[in-house]
């Protein structure tokens, strides 16, 4: 029997169902960022180390390099760009991570912001060491992540205004 | 006194430049609406794969790409022959031996380093591509492989150039003072055998790439690519491609991250605009992180050897001697201009006054350089704080004590050094004060005795560091006298639109410096104006006609050419906007208008006002019957700002080579472990002087990536290869930077220094100068004192370094000796 080249995989991202037939070798980030048009979803390494293509599938967060396209059929998936909301309002993450200057380039950002959101949406008050752990999958080059650690605590706390 | 005569320094209006205000860029980047490199999108793509050298060294026997072409999906390919055919070699900065360098866009004869790409193959699919490139067969005829720099000069060493005879790149003596009379005048001479400056780089997360089209009509190349100095790009591929300048066509929106290592990469370049004009299709190439790391940009590695500093008694050095030897790796792009930019900090931040250098860089089997945050200034940086502190070990002075001893000072600034730089402002003691102080440093000893209550080793240790910005590109000419680069310029223009739009358009390429930001600041104080109200077009692109030869955003430079130009253009056009006005309001001349809240008024009569939505709907579109005093008013205002150099004297290496020094000084506590030789960051604090701060925020910002950048050299990251040229570090699996958990708490401040010789009275910043590197040398150095006084002759130092210093402090301890005059 050939081997199967391609599948046909369903795929809810960010509310909206995609059908699409994928070739059984294609990664999820290269899904999400080439097939599905979703490109703030990033790729910084060939070995799962950078989380710069972080997503939240089924409530977890992982590395959508690591994960194969038809892996994720049936799954729910979350990518930055569902974070602000229809008419434009920032989420208090994205809020955050802008008045504390936890950007400089913006390549690490959407990953860190979906790691920063599993690990809200599981602990409303982390504590420090707890969100450096979290992001310990997530690299950045340019901030040394002082100002994402403090803006990942300011928006736990609610405090999100510049 | 010298080459650049001060202009006057403006005291800063309250306004918005000195204020934090929310950035510009923040809205797309936090939204993942940020267009980087791979997000650029065209039709009927064919996706690049180069296929790659497995050896270090080796000839190239034959190359058959028919398989790959075989396959369905393969649009076709490019091999190094085809290359040398259509591109002419790049052209090389150096005399000989260096000239005779012939680097193209891929291999041609031979490959010279691991990851050296033979061929490039161009498929429907990026998987497709990569299938098609292992189908490409090369045969290899193994070549022996030089590895380290210092034996790159052996006479029996293979040679990777042929046509140089040499693996030496450029070499040169500088000679500066009087350096026997200074051996003369010494109580001591230290005499250090051996440094070593380790291969990193940035590594910035976004790796390289591009979408490149060709126009057959025209013979126009569009190149949407990350490049972070396309002046420098269209420079090296306009005589290459055998094409005029403006048929290069260079476009960028975000970058994600450049650090330098974003320079070189006119080879990947040239090979994709043959591939769009050979497939008559656009192609699209993303780098992979493993290409990035074996084969893009890696920074210098740097040997000091035959060391030499006299010494007085009490502690004043009067200046060094010593041999370096630079390894630039396979091919020089963008060297050997390394082997005179770090003569922009040649005494460090102390007065020696006799320097000599016998400086050589070497070509190894190893990746290319370039330039890396700190570019070649960080490499002898590193050099003189370790000169400063082996010293103070072995004569038992106090580090504190003998850099505030040796430091300039305050009062000399501006102080020429002995090559004749000038650096414009600092008060390097006060910053030092500053940074032990946020350390605790007057209650060290406690500290030390608390961590010995813990079996562990404490030391503290300061790394002071110049950022030399605003290059004068007159140095090239001290390394080859036939070279036509010198001085600087970049480019902005500002213009007031039809609806009353201002626009500002940048001649820069930033890649997380916030640019859009920081210009806003400058436009709406002098426009009387708000940020919000100023559209700062993101990114940049070769035909908005803010395009200059030096125009790019690299060498710490944006906050005094960059917002120079803005500046520049901003006030032509607020002159404009007077002279329009006061024609329309009736006032006796432009001088009579004051510009604010978006309008144009008279200052004897406010109630006469002009919005500026009128201004610019009357010149743009509704100009019948203006006087013709004001032909020459479009509103449309473009400058090129020029910093005020001269070209060096080639004779003596002498003249003013950087226009602006900032500075950093770090302090580093640490605590070793003396069983394990692991160590724990335990403190460390920053001060930054950059002059006047436009957005404090964003320079706070640098400082703290500047500080992780160290530190990930210090301790973690090193390009690692075995003794057959294989990289052991080629993924962010095997080159660990930092990650979150890796970060010590950090502390930073900041004084402000205006310089005398900028319109803002700012200064470049961001490279940092490596500053981390040397305080965790010089930290290990002295958390070591009492387990066997070992000496730091690396810049990296991983745990096991540090266990080998511990178990044989006399092998560090046989580099160095002492001699009384």
């Amino acid at each position: 029997m050939e081997p199967v080249a391609s599948m046909q995989v369903s795929v809810t991202v960010n509310g909206d169902v995609y059908g699409r037939e994928v070739e059984a070798r294609r990664l999820l980030v290269h899904f999400i960022r080439d097939d599905l048009g979703l490109t703030g979803t990033h790729i910084g390494c060939d070995t799962g180390n950078c989380g710069a293509c972080t997503v939240i599938l089924d409530g977890v967060a992982v590395k959508s390099c690591m994960l194969l396209a038809v892996q994720a059929d049936g799954a729910s998936i979350e990518t930055v760009e569902s974070l602000a909301t229809g008419d434009g309002e920032l989420h208090p993450l994205q809020q955050a991570f802008s008045a504390h200057h936890a950007l400089q380039c913006g390549y690490c950002t959407p990953g860190m912001l979906m790691s920063a959101k599993h690990l809200l949406d599981h602990n409303a008050e982390p504590t420090e060491n707890e969100i450096r752990r979290a992001i310990q999958g997530n690299i950045c080059r340019c901030t040394g992540y002082v100002n994402i650690v403090e803006a990942i605590a300011a928006a736990a706390k609610g405090e999100v205004s510049a | 006194m010298t080459t650049t005569a001060p202009e006057k320094v403006e005291a800063p209006e309250k306004g918005f430049a000195g204020e934090s205000i929310p950035r510009k860029e923040d809205k797309r980047l936090v939204q993942g609406q940020g267009v980087f490199v791979d997000d650029v999108r065209r039709h009927e793509v064919g996706y690049v794969h180069f296929v790659r050298s497995p050896y270090a060294h080796a000839a190239i026997a034959n190359i058959d790409v028919s398989e790959a072409l075989a396959l369905d999906g393969v649009y076709g390919a490019l091999i190094g022959e085809e290359v040398a055919a259509l591109t002419d070699p790049f052209f090389q900065l150096s005399v000989p031996p260096g000239s005779e360098i012939k680097d193209y866009a891929l291999a041609v004869g031979k490959v010279r380093h691991l990851g050296d790409p033979v061929a490039a193959v161009a498929a429907r699919t990026r998987e497709l591509a990569r299938d098609a490139a292992e189908l490409v067969e090369v045969e290899y005829e193994a070549l022996p492989v030089v590895v380290d720099p210092e034996h790159a000069l052996d006479p029996d060493a293979a040679i990777l150039h042929d046509e140089a005879g040499s693996n030496v790149v450029w070499s040169g003596e500088f000679d500066w003072g009087d350096f026997d009379a200074a051996l003369e005048e010494a109580d001591h001479v230290v005499r250090i055998e051996r440094l070593h400056f380790d291969r990193f780089s940035s590594t910035p997360l976004e790796m390289s790439g591009a979408m490149v089209e060709y126009d057959r009509g025209t013979g126009q190349w569009t190149i949407h690519a990350n490049n972070q100095f396309p002046g420098f790009a269209i420079i090296m591929m306009g005589p290459a491609l055998r094409t005029g300048m403006d048929k290069l066509r260079f476009v960028s929106q975000d970058i994600g991250g450049g650090f330098g290592n974003k320079i070189c990469t006119h080879p990947q370049l040239v090979a994709l605009c043959l591939l769009a004009r050979k497939l008559n299709r656009p192609v699209q190439w993303t780098e992979w992180r493993t290409d990035q790391h074996t084969a893009n940009s890696h920074g210098n590695e740097r040997v000091f050897l035959d060391i030499e500093v006299p010494v007085k008694s009490d502690g004043t050095m009067l200046g060094f001697r010593c041999k370096a030897i630079d390894d630039c790796g396979a091919y020089s792009r963008y060297e050997p201009l390394g082997c005179i930019i770090w003569a922009q900090v040649t005494p460090g931040m102390y007065r020696w006054r006799n320097v000599h250098i016998d400086f050589t860089q070497v070509c190894t089997n190893k990746s290319p350089c370039g330039p890396n945050r700190g570019y070649s200034r960080m490499q002898h940086l590193w050099f003189t704080e370790r000169v400063i502190d082996i010293v103070a070990h072995e004569l038992e002075l106090e580090p504190v004590e003998v850099r505030k001893l040796n430091y300039i000072k305050s009062e000399e600034m501006p102080y020429e050094t002995p090559n004749g730089c000038v650096y414009d402002s600092g008060d390097y003691a006060r910053c030092l004060d500053i940074a032990l102080e946020l350390v605790g440093y007057s209650s060290l000893e406690e500290k030390r005795r608390n961590a010995e209550s813990r079996g562990k080793l404490l030391g503290v240790g300061i790394g002071s560091t110049l950022d030399s910005g605003t290059n004068n590109f007159g140095q090239s000419q001290l390394l080859n006298p036939d070279l036509q680069f010198s001085g600087n310029n970049e480019v902005a223009s500002v213009k007031l639109d039809i609806f009353g739009e201002v626009v500002v358009t940048l001649g820069t390429t930033p890649q997380g410096q916030s640019h859009e930001t920081v210009a806003s600041q400058i436009v709406a104080d002098i426009l009387g104006v708000t940020p919000d109200d100023v559209h700062v077009r993101a990114g940049h692109d070769s035909y908005w006609n803010t395009h200059a030869g030096f125009s790019g955003t690299y060498a710490s430079q944006f906050a005094v050419t960059g917002l120079g130009a803005v500046k520049g253009a901003t006030e032509l056009l607020a002159d404009q906007i007077r002279r329009l006005a006061a024609v329309i309001l009736g006032a006796d001349g432009p001088d009579e208008i004051e510009l604010g809240g978006g309008f144009a008024r008279r200052r004897d009569n406010p109630e006469a006002a002009l919005p500026f939505l009128a201004c610019g709907a009357i010149v743009n579109a509704n100009n019948a019957g203006l006087p013709e005093e004001l032909d020459d008013v479009t509103l449309n205002c473009r400058y090129v700002y020029k910093p005020p150099f001269q070209v060096p004297d080639k004779e003596r290496k002498f003249g003013n080579l950087t226009l602006t020094y900032a500075m950093q000084i770090h302090v580093c506590v640490l605590e070793v472990d003396p069983e394990t030789g692991v160590y724990e960051i335990v403190d460390y604090s920053a001060v930054d002087d950059c002059g006047n701060r436009i957005h404090p925020q964003i320079v706070e910002g640098q400082v703290h990536g500047a500080v992780a950048h160290g530190l990930g050299a210090a301790v973690f990251e090193t390009f690692t290869y075995d003794e057959d040229g294989t990289l052991l570090t080629s993924n962010f699996y095997d080159y660990h930077v930092p990650h979150a958990l890796d970060m010590p708490p950090l502390r930073t401040d900041a004084i402000e220094s205006p310089s005398p010789f900028t319109s803002l009275g700012t200064k470049g910043m961001g490279e940092g100068g490596g500053a981390g590197i040397h305080a965790v040398c010089a930290a290990i150095q002295d958390a070591l004192r009492s387990a066997g006084n070992a000496i730091v002759t690396d810049s990296h130092n991983p745990y096991h370094r540090v266990w080998e210093l511990l178990r044989n402090p006399e092998a560090s301890r046989a580099l160095v000796r002492v001699e009384a005059q």
